[in-house]
């Protein structure tokens, strides 16, 4: 029987358990010996021109190595030249030309947390004391906060590029589109802006030694971060060497090298020092980028039977101070806003525009969580106006199972999906028409605690850059253990664990023989690694197919090995040898068959590429309890369906799963990062950032459903999957709990002040 | 100032800055990497060791408070490298780590509460482990591992 589809207990664990993980702060190498410390001197207010730095202080105060600022900047070359796009979306992000971002501030400050000046002393505290004596002199700007400040442009951030809209894009609106609609319905939501908070910050070292750069960095993808190092400090790649070490989480904010990095590196390099930074928290929640923060204006149509005839989404997204991968996340919000429904008639639009706060980047999901939460946000709107269950107008809408793979009207095609069977599947595991009942007699009774039921379906996309492609390297050696070099990047998904099962599923090699290496350029030159839930269809595929590729090297030498026809000879994966059909006295070991490979062993390098990324679906019911005298709601149940295509294993999936929920349910009751009309950072610690903790949590129902994807694996991904259906199937619950006291909207996060806000507001109106 | 600390057994002893906090005497001068720094506001428990059989946010700690004292890390907890302790082996069972930042910190919290509550219920042990901050596994597998542990210990 085969592995894949077990549940096997990882391999990463006990290492992990017993002594800890290996991350950036805790390398203890010899090249790290007596590597000096960094600290970042950071901007206190969110708009200023910088009139003055004075680092005279900083530089007489003991102990001190360095004290750097743009002005020492002389040994790179320029920002990014402007491409002339002029902010067309397709062009690569950041932005160059006027929107270009400097590496530490030169004359202005954009954000509350942009570098300045870094300090470089022997030692950790005194660093921090040193960076406090870099005296910064800023002449204040009016601060650019939120959508509608910066769309009045009556001041700009960049008065070189004459506007604060970086990037706009879509279908402009057509309203004879809603003509035909017996209701229409539209309102304006807010998908706010969130704090990624991987429990292991930003974290950078980096030693230039004999010509060669070696940066370790707790990143998502060694191999990107060092294309941009070789771009950005003049390199050759072949000179720079990165490696990811352990990495404490990164759900998509630690894709690529942050800047910060890049000034450690760079560091390194021109005062010819070891040296090693790592952020503290209060740094991390306004230097590490942000995600979410997009305004919406959803508008739906559609008959009174229930039919959805037409949808239009607009978007602003707050890019932050400077247009990173916030200029592109919108595009990606308005390939999916047609979501798991088969609308006639659906468009969108966007504008992005910068303001006075961190800038904007991937988070778990990356503009599909947010087409997600505003067409669900809609479905419900419209089902509360025809007065219809949601669950009814989801089932009339969903795209049914003979339509696939289904044209979307917003551009790619879905695949392959079950999504009614998803829909139903979650009914009944969660006893919906028991939980309408039970929730009907508290509403009767008149009860404090109420109930809401919340339904969110979605399709999301992912390995969005399938074309882009992931490497494996497999090498069987002459003890007949195996390695795997893999370009894909774990940061806590189990890929050593995943990818050590593809091999012993293939090679009959027993996972306690495969090692898998993955994250150093230069054992790996060429690899992707992880985001956009890519890993295993892409990373897992290529393992698989080296695998393949060396089953087949083995057959013609175990031939010759057995004197042998190739036809006549079988592979016992149970056994991991080769034998002659029915013959087991004859067998080969994997050992004798690598030794006898030759000088060049036995191996395999793969590059694999998909020409179609893949849509996951499902549906997400949320179960809460909501206090209408305090309006504090508390998750009682989740209850998910998730198809992922084919699972190869059950456990990690379940995990990424778990995790995705935590966080999808954090944005819909908890988290948002606040900043006040200054731009002040208000949530700029862990006492004050709400994180969700298990004390807020329920444990998860999860329903199996394994709709195969068209790759060797049947696999699409799993990462973003329980974050894009949680936070609107929990933000629809607490809406439902409280709509028969005339409520129609609360925006997230749904705190008690909101609900009982809503509540009390409500309750005026009528 | 000079610090003399018990670490899994062992004596550790070392001149230190005043400001030294346990946490960082841990990692620099006792060398045991494993307690991870999550926040700088005792917020995450990441940090979470046990001071004299108590569990602490080890950030929070001066050193020379711990002066004197016994310190119990996540390294000082399997009886050999094939004998993790049941917290450990509760945790790997059911997958209740991904990216181990805060799982040293988790796994010690857990120690502390089953000392002081053998068989905790759910809503219990949700409680018990609010000042612990996971942002990977949902809480979901913790609180089945901590719940396989405190049953695994319980005498049948």
């Amino acid at each position: 029987m085969s592995i894949l589809g077990t549940r096997v207990v990882r391999t990463e664990d006990p290492r992990l358990l017993t002594v800890g993980g290996t991350y950036v702060d805790d390398l203890r190498l010899p090249e790290l010996a007596g590597a000096a410390r960094v600290a970042f001197v950071r901007s206190p207010v969110a708009h200023a021109l910088i009139t003055g730095i004075d680092v005279s202080a900083a530089r007489e105060a003991p102990g001190v190595i360095a004290v750097l600022t743009a002005a020492d900047l002389t040994d790179l070359g320029p920002p990014p030249p402007d491409d002339g796009s002029g902010g067309s979306e397709a062009a690569p992000l950041p932005l160059g030309g006027p929107w270009a971002e400097p590496l530490l501030a030169v004359d202005r400050v954009r954000y509350v947390g942009e570098a300045v000046a870094i300090v470089i002393t022997d030692d950790r505290y005194q660093c921090e004391d040193t960076a406090e004596l870099v005296s910064v002199d800023y002449e204040p700007l009016l601060a650019v906060v939120g959508a509608d400040a910066a769309l009045a442009g009556s001041m700009l951030l960049f008065p070189a590029a004459e506007s604060n809209v970086a990037v706009t894009g879509g279908a402009p609106a057509d309203g004879a589109a809603f003509g035909g609609c017996d209701v229409v319905v539209q309102r304006t939501i807010v998908n706010q802006r969130l704090a990624p908070v991987p429990l292991e910050g930003r974290a950078a070292a980096a030693q230039w030694a004999d010509g060669r750069l070696t940066v370790w960095v707790s990143t998502q993808n060694a191999q990107i971060s060092r294309f941009v190092l070789a771009g950005v400090l003049g390199l050759d790649p072949g000179a720079i060497r990165v490696v990811a070490p352990d990495v404490g989480g990164g759900f998509g904010a630690k894709v690529g090298i942050d800047r910060d990095a890049l000034v450690v590196a760079w560091a390194a390099k021109h005062v010819g020092r070891a040296m090693s930074w790592t952020e503290t928290r209060s740094e991390n929640l306004v230097g590490m980028t942000h995600g979410r923060a997009q305004r919406q204006v959803v508008k739906i149509g559609g008959t009174r039977d229930g039919r959805i005839l037409a949808y239009r989404l607009e978007i602003v997204q707050d890019a932050g101070a400077y247009p990173r991968m916030g200029g592109f996340l919108p595009f990606l919000t308005r390939l999916m806003a047609a979501g798991p429904y088969d609308i006639p008639h659906v468009e969108a639009a966007s504008s992005v525009v910068v303001t006075n706060t961190t800038p904007i980047a991937a988070y778990r999901g990356a503009g599909r969580p947010e087409a997600t939460a505003a067409i669900e946000r809609a479905v419900d709107l419209f089902a509360a106006e025809i007065g219809m269950d949601p669950a009814e107008v989801r089932r009339i809408n969903l795209v049914p199972p003979g339509k696939f793979p289904y044209s979307s009207p917003c551009g790619p095609v879905y695949d392959s999906g079950a999504y009614t069977e998803a829909l139903d599947q979650v009914l009944a595991g969660a006893g919906y028409q028991e939980l309408r009942a039970e929730q009907a007699l508290r509403r009767e009774r008149g009860d404090v605690l109420q109930l809401g039921i919340g339904l969110a379906s979605y399709v999301e996309i992912t390995a969005a850059d399938a074309e882009g492609g992931e490497t494996a390297r497999l090498v069987v050696h002459g003890d007949g253990t195996a390695t795997v070099y893999t370009g894909s990047s774990a940061h806590g998904q189990g890929h050593h664990t995943a990818w050590a099962m593809l091999v012993e599923a293939e090679l009959g090699i027993e996972m306690a023989n495969v090692t898998v290496i993955h994250g150093d350029t230069d054992l790996i030159p060429t690899g992707t690694g992880t985001y956009a839930s890519r890993s295993l269809q892409l990373g897992g595929v290529a393992v698989h197919k080296a695998a393949v590729d060396v089953k087949e090297q083995a057959r013609l030498i175990a031939a010759d090995m057995l004197e042998a026809s190739e036809a006549d000879l079988e592979l016992d994966t149970e056994r991991g040898a080769w034998q002659v059909r029915g013959d087991p006295a004859s067998s080969r070991t994997w050992a004798e068959v690598a030794r006898h490979a030759g000088d060049d062993g036995l191996a395999a390098a793969v590059n694999y590429t998909e020409g179609q990324p893949t849509f996951p679906f499902g549906t997400h019911l949320a179960l809460v309890e909501v206090d209408t005298e305090t309006g504090k709601a508390r998750l009682l149940r989740h209850v998910t369906v998730d198809d992922a295509g084919t699972v190869v294993s059950p456990v990690l999936a379940e995990g990424q799963r778990h995790g995705g929920i935590a966080q999808g349910v954090a944005q819909a009751l908890l988290e948002e990062m606040v900043y006040d009309d200054a731009g002040n950072p208000l949530t700029s610690t862990l006492v004050d950032y709400a994180a969700i903790t298990a004390a807020e949590l329920p444990s998860f129902e999860l329903l199996a459903s394994e709709t195969p994807a068209a790759n060797p694996l049947g696999a699409k991904g799993i990462g973003e999957a329980g974050t894009i259906g949680a936070a609107p199937a929990t933000q629809n619950a607490v809406i439902d709990a409280v709509s028969y006291l005339g409520v129609t909207h609360i925006d997230m996060p749904a705190t008690p002040e909101r609900i009982w806000a809503a509540i009390s507001g409500a309750r005026e109106s009528q | 100032m000079k610090v003399t600390v018990t670490v899994n057994g062992s004596q550790v002893a070392a001149e230190v800055a005043d400001r030294t906090l346990l946490v960082h005497f841990l990692r620099e001068q006792a060398g045991l990497t494993a307690t991870n720094v999550g926040c700088d506001t005792s917020s995450c428990g990441a940090c979470t060791v046990l001071l004299d059989g108590q569990s602490v946010k080890s950030c929070t700690v001066l050193a020379a408070q711990a002066d004197g004292c016994a310190v119990q890390t996540v390294e000082g907890l399997a009886s050999g490298p094939d004998e993790m302790h049941p917290v450990q082996r509760a945790f790997r069972a059911e997958h209740a780590l991904q990216c181990g930042f805060c799982t040293p910190g988790m796994v010690m919290a857990t120690v502390s509460l089953l000392a002081e509550n053998a068989s905790p219920t759910e809503e219990e042990v949700r409680s018990a482990l609010e000042g612990n901050l996971c942002r990977c596994t949902g809480y979901h597998n913790i609180v089945r591992a901590v719940l396989a542990a405190a049953s695994e210990r319980r005498p049948s």
